[in-house]
């Protein structure tokens, strides 16, 4: 009679265990699926971009067509980063791709500053509106991406979830950070 | 609004107030494990109601079975509070929409506000919500909806006007920070629970006097004092409940106000731009007459009965469905130390 008690009260404790397992399990996989939507609407953004850019060209070549240069410049830094692959894999090289680009626009919204009647023309306005929120949102979607990728270290690191991310082996996620020097340092003043 | 503005020597002295290492993360722990224990309370003095209700009605039909009545009408009054609840899950944002007279705009006709909110709902993670304009020269915005996939905000067009696209920002990421935490659906229940518990007592109140009459024929003395003990009860419940109802409806408003100001700062990451937008809403002590009632005055950013006496809202009591504007000002601006 005894022995089976202590055989059910052991049953019992082993379906808790169990139970308490498959949600830390759960919760891990849940936080891994944040992460990789965070990664992919990044990309969403960064597509919207390449979108937007050979309208802006066009309208900033009927107004200073001869400014190719700095147009030649912009397209140039697009397709390339295009041409770099989104996976987490090639993280760093679009990074640096995409920090080429925004110069590259600046550049660009600079040079625009010089001609009156582009900055009157209101699908340029509406292109620079579209292009500025576009930045913000890129900016915004990496802000998140990280901010999921913090909870996700944050299950995967502190006990007791730790357990079952090793046990199940959840691979660590690395934040987005800017590897592009020039985006990252402020510029230097010196006084000669 | 300049950064200068912001802190003159009052905010200096308030802002002191809170301890140093105080991060959005702190406010919404905080904030969350309070506001559970504040729906509790309304749940528990919802059933409460109903009981005694159920006795006093007992007792006015002189039933023996006081405990079983006290049951039933416990019950009844739960049913009726899920009723109330499923109204409000199905209907009740698009109701707020209709009354505040809020019109559903396209990105074509307002490319910037789009964006904006766009922004703040992809730093949040959410999807799109619907966006709407109220046309009044009142300053005020406010939430609704049942979760994050039925969503809208709504912004007069005298706020839309008026502030700076940081400032905007931080009062889109307050709205969306509403959305996030879930407010919109409990702001929405919660309202419908405290007009249910206004109502149900004004119900008690008739019925026990239905009671106290019927219940004086009562032959057996020590029934009768039984009867007194409970019909006092019920008077008094009757009077008080509904009064205890709305104040902690409104201390989990307050709370829920906090909580918002702390989630706009971690999707903007700027206290400054949501602090600029307070600032510039204080001071505007016109009264959204036309968009808001009792009943929808805690979904607003800013009190929208606010009058110009109150405007600056130095003062708070049990009763206010917002914290004082300075006060949410200098915890905002305790975040940028």
């Amino acid at each position: 009679m005894s022995g089976l008690i202590i055989g059910l009260v052991i049953a019992g404790l082993f379906v808790v265990v169990l139970i308490w397992f498959v949600a830390m399990y759960n919760v891990l996989v849940r936080k891994r699926i944040d992460c990789d939507n965070g990664w992919s609407q990044i990309d969403v953004q960064l597509k919207r971009r390449y979108d937007l850019i050979p309208n802006l060209v066009e309208t900033v070549k009927g107004y200073a067509s001869h400014e190719s240069e700095t147009l030649e410049a912009v397209i140039s830094a697009r397709n390339q980063a295009i041409a770099v692959s989104s996976d987490a894999a090639h993280a760093m090289e679009k990074g640096k791709a995409e920090g080429a680009l925004t110069m590259a626009l600046g550049r660009l919204m600079a040079v625009a500053e010089a001609y009156p009647t582009l900055k009157a023309d209101t699908s340029f306005l509406n292109l620079q509106e579209e292009l500025t929120g576009t930045e913000n949102k890129i900016g915004f979607s990496r802000q998140h991406f990280n901010d999921v990728v913090a909870r996700y270290e944050e299950s995967r690191q502190t006990f007791p979830t730790t357990i079952v991310a090793a046990l199940f082996s959840f691979q660590k996620r690395d934040y987005f950070t800017i590897e592009n020097e020039a985006e990252r340092s402020a510029p230097k003043v010196s006084f000669k | 609004m300049s950064e200068a503005a912001l802190y003159d020597d009052q905010m200096r002295e308030r802002i002191k107030a809170y301890p140093g290492t105080l991060t959005y993360v702190d406010l919404i722990r905080r904030n969350k494990r309070e506001s559970a224990v504040l729906v509790v309370l309304m749940i528990l003095l919802g059933g409460a109601i109903g009981a005694i209700m159920g006795g006093a009605i007992a007792m006015g039909a002189s039933s023996k079975d006081l405990a079983a009545s006290a049951a039933v009408g416990g019950i009844a009054a739960l049913v009726f509070a899920g009723f109330g609840a499923l109204w409000s899950w199905f209907g009740g944002s698009n109701a707020i929409l209709r009354m505040s007279g809020a019109v559903e705009i396209t990105p074509e006709a307002d490319l910037e506000l789009f964006n904006v909110v766009d922004e703040m709902r992809i730093a949040a993670g959410l999807p799109m919500p619907k966006v709407y304009l109220i046309p009044e020269t009142a300053l005020n915005a406010f939430a609704t909806g049942r979760d994050p996939e039925h969503a809208a905000v709504a912004i007069t067009t005298a706020l839309r006007q008026k502030l700076t696209r940081d400032e905007l920002q931080g009062v889109i990421a307050h709205e969306v920070a509403h959305i996030r935490h879930f407010d919109i659906r409990f702001a929405m229940l919660m309202a419908t629970m405290v007009g249910l518990i206004v109502f149900a007592c004004d119900a008690l109140l008739r019925t026990s006097r239905y009671g106290m009459i019927r219940g004086g024929r009562s032959s057996n003395k020590n029934e009768g004092a039984a009867m007194i003990v409970i019909l006092v009860v019920a008077l008094i419940l009757g009077i008080v409940a509904p009064i205890l109802a709305k104040m902690i409806q409104m201390a989990y408003s307050r709370k829920r106000e906090y909580l918002a100001d702390a989630g706009a700062v971690e999707l903007t990451r700027n206290p400054l731009g949501l602090a600029g937008a307070l600032r510039k809403l204080s001071e505007d002590a016109e009264p959204l007459v036309e968009a808001a009632n009792r009943g929808t005055a805690h979904m607003f950013i800013m009190n929208p009965l606010r009058t110009s006496r109150k405007a600056r809202g130095e003062r708070t009591s049990v009763f206010s469905s917002h914290p004082p504007v300075s006060e949410r000002i200098a915890r905002l601006l305790a975040l940028t130390r």
